[in-house]
């Protein structure tokens, strides 16, 4: 699917990875991990990707097969170098106020990898096994 | 995200959150309540978190942003309520340690004479 750059949009995002992943039986706390990670994936991409040009849209892909779930974001941004994101529990960054989503993703889910886009953009791969998840092991650690 | 505010004992600054603390809903108004508390020179200010459902990492560095506003003024904010699924973002980010969380409000409101 298609959406223009609207935070609003993600709430219907999530509702339909929400409709995507009831078969799977999963826990509330997987299911509410997942869906914290889609919610970063789209708030990065609509803010740091398109940074909220309403002109610019952000591609969504779900898909589960054989309980693996992989999401695909794509922008339409300038794009980033992953690798100079910057660690937020480096002491000199505990205090900032952004820079935490791409953490959070990577703690709740299973794969989380950047490329940039052919023909311009940003493109954010998630994946997450649902047979056994690892934000327990993380999660409080 | 709805926000109330009310006078505890020492004139406590409680501020009662219900709904979402996420990017374009609830974030900003969380920092301007904030800040508009610390303009007035209200300094003691404890954040009842009990009626949040969800936040985000935009949420979670308002919160960041809104600590260091107060500590910076000389005053304290501190926390009460954290729902269990908000603890644990705090806590995956090593923040919990920069809070103080409290589960009761009459300890809560009771830490900031000392």
């Amino acid at each position: 699917m298609s959406l223009s750059s609207r935070f609003e949009n993600i709430e219907m995002a999530q509702h339909l990875c929400g409709k995507l992943l009831d078969p799977e039986n999963l826990s509330d706390e997987t299911r509410h991990w997942i869906l914290m990670a889609l919610r970063e994936a789209l708030a990065n991409a609509i803010k740091h990707g398109n940074g909220q040009d309403r002109a610019k849209r952000v591609h969504l892909e779900m898909d589960v097969t054989a309980r693996i779930l992989r999401i695909h974001v794509r922008d339409e941004g300038e794009g980033f170098d992953p690798e100079k994101v910057e660690d937020p529990l480096a002491p000199e960054n505990r205090f900032k106020t952004s820079g935490r989503g791409i953490f959070y993703m990577k703690t709740f889910m299973d794969e989380v990898r950047f490329q940039r886009a052919e023909g311009g953009g940003m493109e954010l791969f998630l994946t997450k096994n649902l047979a056994g998840g690892k934000e327990k092991e993380e999660k409080g650690s | 995200m709805k926000t109330s505010v009310r006078e505890g004992r020492g004139g406590v600054q409680i501020l009662d959150l219900k709904g979402k603390i996420t990017i374009g809903s609830g974030d900003v108004q969380l920092r301007e309540t904030i800040n508009k508390l610390v303009d007035e020179g209200k300094k003691n200010i404890l954040i009842n978190m009990q009626d949040v459902t969800t936040i985000d990492s935009s949420g979670i560095g308002e919160l960041v942003g809104c600590y260091t506003s107060v500590t910076n003024k000389g005053g304290k904010l501190r926390l009460l309520h954290l729902p269990p699924k908000i603890n644990d973002v705090l806590t995956v980010t090593q923040l919990i340690t920069v809070f103080d969380v409290y589960e009761s409000e009459e300890e809560a409101v009771g830490s900031f004479a000392g």
